[in-house]
C-alpha cells in the first residue's frame, strides 16, 4: 500500500506541534497589547468637535483658570461644561465674525447648547468624583496630562481600572500641595519627601476596596 | 529447578478432582473463541464497514433535536440574560448548579475506571474503559455549560482565569468557586490526554483498514504517526501509565472540590465537614449508573455482548451498591449531625428538608438512593441486564434529586424567616437541562460512529493466546 502521507509530514507535525506553543503565546502577547493600545483605551485621541475650541489659546495663551469654565471641579461629581453664555462673555466682543465661531453665535441665539462629543468616559459602572481628587491635592494635569498644549482636547491616560489603583495604591507618589492642583506646569522636584508629607498632612487614604468606585 | 516450571495441570489435573462449585469458576471477561483478529474486525467494522442500525439514526435525530432546544436556550439566555432562570433572591442558586454537579459526577465513572482499575490491574475494566472515558469527557463538557453560562455574560468567561488584566484584578484564590475552575478544567484536560493516548493504537488501526482516501487521511492523522514500533509501545506504555498516575488523585479531588463550594458556606444543610467523602462517593455512584444505562443498551444494538459480558455488568453493579451504601450512611450521618449539633437552624434544615414543602423530592431520594440499590445485594438482579438497567435509572434520578434537595431546599429557609421563599425551575431551566443530556447524547452517537467504543488492542490482550504462559499457575507460583 501506498504512503498515506509525504515524508515532510513528519517534520510538519513536530513544527507545528512545537510551532503552536510559540503561536499562541504570540496571540496572547498581542491581544495584551491590543486591550492596553490607545485601539482600545481611546488614549491621545483627538475628538471632532462641534467648535475647534482649543485650551491651547485659552489657556497657556489668555491664562484663564481651568474654573473659569469647568466650574463645579471643586464642589461635585461633574467638573462642568461651559454654557455658550461663557464663551460669549468674551467673543460678544473678539473674533465676532470668524466662521469658526458661527455654532457659538449660533446656539447662543437659539438657546440651544452645544453639543459637545465627550472626550472622557468613563462606563456607567464606574463612578468617579472630581471634588474628592482636587480637594487632596491631585492635579488636573496628572490625570489629564498638559491640557494647555492640546489644539484639541484628547485623553491624556488611558483611564482603565489599572490606572486608576496605581495612584489608589501609591498617592504619595503624586499628590501635590493644593495650590498647585490648577498648575499645569507645575513639576515636583522632591516628591519622594513632599508625597508622604502631604499624604499625611491631607489625610489621604489608600482606597482600594471595590465599592470606592463600583456602587 | 526446572521441574518446578512445569504448569500444574500437567503434575495433578486440579479442577476435575476437587469439582469446583460453578459459583466460584470466575466469569469470562471475554467470551472465549476470540482471536486477534476477530475482535479487531468486529469492532472495527462498527466505525468502518458496517451500516448504523436504524436505532442509531433515530437515537441520533433524537439528540439532535434535544441539542438544538439547548442551542434555544443558550440563545434566549445571552439575548435576556439569567433572569430568565427561576433563581432569585433566596434561590439564586438553581439548576445551574446542580446540574452541573449532577453532570461532573456521572463524568466519574470514566477516570475510575481508566486510571484506578488501570493501576488495580483489573482486567475487567478493559473492555468499558474507553467508553466510559468518552462519557466522562461530554458528561464534563455538559458540565461545563453551567458555570460557563451562568456568569451572564459568557463571552467574559476569561476572567475566570488569572492572568495580567488592565484591572488588575485576580481571581478570588480563598472562594472555592475558582478552585473549582482549576479542578474542573484540570481534569477535562487530563481526561481527554488519557482518552486520546489510549485511542492512538486503534486509531492506527483504523487508519490501516479504512477504505475511503479521506477515512485513511482523517485517521492517519488523528493516529500522529504511530506504526507501533517496540520504541512507540514502550513510550506509550509509560505515557499511558504516567497519565493514569496523574488522573487518581483527580477522582478524589474533582468533587471533592466541588464538595467545597458547599462546605465552605455556612448554610445549615451545607456547612459539614464530610461533604468531601460523601460527594466523591456520590460521584462514582453516578458515574457507574450512567455506565450502565449507556452499556446495557448499546452492547445490545452493536452485538458487543461477547466483549461486555455480564461479568462487567455484575462487578458495576457491585460497586454501585457499595458506593450507594456511603451515600445512604451520609445521608444518615446528616440527620444525626442536624440533631446533634442541638443547633437550632441546623435541626430546623434537616425537618423542613424531610417534612417541609419539598418532601416529595426527599421521599422520592431515599426511595432512589436508599431502597433501589439494595435491589443489587440479589445475585439473580445483579447479573440481570435488565434490572440493572433499572437500578441504574433509579440512581440517575436519585442522584439529581440529591442535588436538588442538597440545593433549593437548604436555601430557601434561612435564618430568617422573612427571607424565605420558594424556587422552581422555569421552562428555560427545564430546556437547559433536557438540552444538555441532548449535548451528551449527540457526542456520544457520533462518537460510536466514527472511533472505536472498545479498545482494540486492550481487548485483544485478553484473548488466551496473548499470555500463554503468565495464565497458568506454575508449581512455583502454587506453592
Ligand atoms: C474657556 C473655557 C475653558 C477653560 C478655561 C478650560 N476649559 Fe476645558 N473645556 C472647555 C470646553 C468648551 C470643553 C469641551 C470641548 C473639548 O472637549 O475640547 C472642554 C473640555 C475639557 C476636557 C475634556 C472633557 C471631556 O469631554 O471629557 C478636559 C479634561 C478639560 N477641558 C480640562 C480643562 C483643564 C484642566 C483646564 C484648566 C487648565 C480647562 N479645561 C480649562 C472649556 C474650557
Ligand atoms: C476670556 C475670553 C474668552 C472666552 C471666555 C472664550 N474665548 Fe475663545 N477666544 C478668545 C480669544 C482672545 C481668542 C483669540 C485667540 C488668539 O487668536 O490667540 C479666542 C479664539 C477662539 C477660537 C478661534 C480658534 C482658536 O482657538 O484660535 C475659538 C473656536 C474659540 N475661541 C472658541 C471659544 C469657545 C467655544 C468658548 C466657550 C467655551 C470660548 N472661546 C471662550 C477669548 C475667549
Ligand atoms: C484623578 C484623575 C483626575 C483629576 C485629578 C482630574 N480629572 Fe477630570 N476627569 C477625570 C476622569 C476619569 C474623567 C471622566 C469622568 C467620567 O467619564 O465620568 C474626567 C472628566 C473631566 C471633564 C469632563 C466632564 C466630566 O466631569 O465628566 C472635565 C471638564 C474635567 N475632567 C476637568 C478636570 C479639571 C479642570 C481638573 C482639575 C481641577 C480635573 N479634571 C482633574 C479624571 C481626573
Ligand atoms: C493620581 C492619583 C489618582 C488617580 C489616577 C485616581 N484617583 Fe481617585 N482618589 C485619589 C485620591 C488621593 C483620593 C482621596 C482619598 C481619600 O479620601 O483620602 C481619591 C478618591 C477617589 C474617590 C472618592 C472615594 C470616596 O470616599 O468618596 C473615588 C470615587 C475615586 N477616587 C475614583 C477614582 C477613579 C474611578 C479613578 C480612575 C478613573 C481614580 N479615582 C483615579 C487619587 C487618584
Ligand atoms: C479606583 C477605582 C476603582 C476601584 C477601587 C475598583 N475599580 Fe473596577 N473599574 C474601575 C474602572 C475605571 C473600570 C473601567 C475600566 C475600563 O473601562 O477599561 C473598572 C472596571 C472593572 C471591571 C470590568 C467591568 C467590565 O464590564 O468591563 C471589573 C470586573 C471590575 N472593575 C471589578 C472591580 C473589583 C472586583 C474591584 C475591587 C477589587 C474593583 N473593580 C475596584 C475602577 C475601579
Amino acid at each position: 500500500m501506498a504512503q498515506i502521507f509525504h515524508r515532510s509530514t513528519n517534520t510538519l507535525s513536530r513544527v507545528t506541534i512545537f510551532g503552536a506553543v510559540f503561536m499562541i503565546g504570540f496571540v496572547l502577547w498581542v491581544i495584551g497589547g491590543i486591550v492596553r493600545s490607545p485601539y482600545a483605551t481611546d488614549q491621545g485621541i483627538a475628538r471632532e468637535q462641534p467648535v475647534p475650541f482649543s485650551h491651547q489659546h485659552h489657556v497657556a495663551g489668555l491664562g484663564i483658570d481651568c474654573r473659569y469654565c469647568h466650574t463645579s471641579v471643586e464642589t461635585s461629581n461633574f467638573a462642568g461644561i461651559p454654557p455658550t453664555a461663557t464663551c460669549m462673555n468674551c467673543h460678544a466682543q473678539i473674533w465676532t465674525s470668524a466662521d469658526m465661531l458661527e455654532p457659538v453665535r449660533a446656539s447662543y441665539s437659539t438657546g440651544k447648547p452645544i453639543v459637545w462629543s465627550r472626550v472622557h468616559r468613563l462606563p456607567d459602572f464606574v463612578h468617579f468624583n472630581h471634588s474628592i481628587h482636587v480637594a487632596k491635592g491631585i492635579g488636573c494635569a496628572t490625570c489629564h496630562g498638559r491640557i494647555d498644549k492640546m489644539a484639541l482636547t484628547y485623553q491624556a491616560s488611558p483611564l482603565t481600572m489599572q490606572w486608576c489603583l496605581d495612584c489608589h495604591r501609591n498617592p504619595e507618589r503624586f499628590v501635590r500641595p493644593r495650590d498647585q492642583v490648577f498648575n499645569m506646569a507645575y513639576v515636583a522636584l522632591n516628591q519622594e519627601q513632599i508625597g508622604p508629607k502631604l499624604v499625611h498632612e491631607y489625610n489621604i487614604q489608600s482606597l482600594t476596596a471595590c465599592s470606592t468606585c463600583h456602587y | 529447578m526446572a521441574t518446578e516450571q512445569v504448569p500444574i495441570h500437567e503434575v495433578r489435573p486440579v479442577t476435575q478432582e476437587l469439582k469446583i462449585p460453578a459459583r466460584f469458576i470466575p466469569q469470562p471477561v471475554l467470551e472465549p473463541g476470540h482471536t486477534y483478529s476477530s475482535i479487531t474486525d468486529h469492532i472495527s467494522s462498527i466505525v468502518l464497514r458496517r451500516k448504523m442500525p436504524l436505532i442509531w439514526y433515530v437515537g441520533m435525530g433524537l439528540s439532535t433535536i434535544l441539542f438544538l432546544v439547548l442551542l434555544a436556550a443558550i440563545g434566549q439566555l445571552i439575548i435576556v440574560g439569567v433572569g430568565i432562570w427561576g433563581i432569585n433572591h433566596p434561590v439564586a442558586w438553581g439548576f445551574d448548579i446542580l446540574n452541573f454537579v449532577w453532570w461532573i459526577g456521572i463524568g466519574h465513572a470514566g477516570t475510575l475506571i481508566s486510571a484506578i482499575l488501570l493501576l488495580l490491574r483489573q482486567e475487567w475494566r478493559t473492555s468499558i474503559n474507553r467508553f466510559a472515558e468518552a462519557m466522562t469527557l461530554f458528561a464534563v463538557a455538559s458540565a461545563g455549560l453551567y458555570p460557563a453560562l451562568h456568569t451572564g455574560r459568557p463571552w467574559y468567561d476569561f476572567w475566570l482565569f488569572p492572568y495580567p488584566n488592565t484591572m488588575t484584578l485576580w481571581p478570588q484564590f480563598r472562594s472555592p468557586l475558582i478552585w473549582d475552575v482549576f479542578a474542573v478544567s484540570t481534569y477535562a484536560t487530563v481526561s481527554f490526554l488519557f482518552w486520546y493516548t489510549g485511542l492512538i493504537p486503534d486509531l492506527a488501526t483504523l487508519r490501516d483498514r479504512a477504505n475511503s482516501f479521506f477515512g485513511r487521511k482523517i485517521y492517519g492523522m488523528l493516529a500522529l504517526g504511530w506504526r507501533g514500533s517496540a520504541k512507540h509501545w514502550y513510550r506509550y506504555e509509560s505515557a499511558y501509565l504516567l497519565l493514569a498516575g496523574l488522573s487518581t488523585p483527580l477522582v478524589l479531588s474533582v468533587h471533592t472540590v466541588v464538595s467545597f463550594d458547599f462546605a465552605v458556606a455556612q448554610l445549615p444543610g451545607w456547612h459539614s465537614t464530610f461533604f468531601p467523602p460523601y460527594f466523591v462517593a456520590g460521584a462514582v455512584y453516578a458515574g457507574f449508573a450512567m455506565v450502565l444505562t449507556l452499556a446495557i443498551p448499546f452492547r445490545k444494538i452493536f452485538k458487543l455482548e461477547d466483549f461486555i459480558t455480564i461479568k462487567h455488568l455484575e462487578n458495576m453493579g457491585k460497586v454501585m451498591l457499595a458506593t450507594g451504601m456511603i451515600v445512604f450512611y451520609s445521608y444518615c450521618m446528616e440527620a444525626f449531625f442536624a440533631f446533634y449539633s442541638g443547633n437550632v437552624f441546623e435541626k430546623y434544615m434537616y425537618l423542613n428538608r424531610a417534612t417541609g414543602p419539598y418532601w416529595k423530592m426527599f421521599a422520592m431520594l431515599i426511595i432512589c438512593n436508599g431502597l433501589a440499590p439494595q435491589l443489587m445485594w440479589f445475585k439473580r438482579l445483579r447479573t440481570s441486564a435488565f434490572w440493572l438497567f433499572v437500578t441504574a435509572q433509579f440512581v440517575n434520578v436519585g442522584m439529581w434529586l440529591e442535588r436538588f434537595v442538597i440545593i433549593p431546599t437548604s436555601l430557601h429557609r434561612d435564618f430568617l424567616p422573612s427571607s424565605w421563599g420558594m424556587y422552581h425551575g422555569t421552562r428555560w431551566d427545564w430546556s437547559m437541562f433536557i438540552g444538555s443530556i441532548g449535548l451528551f447524547l449527540f457526542l456520544l452517537f457520533l462518537f460510536v460512529r466514527f472511533l472505536p467504543m472498545i479498545s482494540i488492542f486492550e481487548m485483544r490482550t485478553l484473548v488466551p493466546e496473548a499470555h500463554p504462559i503468565a495464565d497458568e499457575p506454575t508449581v512455583e507460583k502454587a506453592i
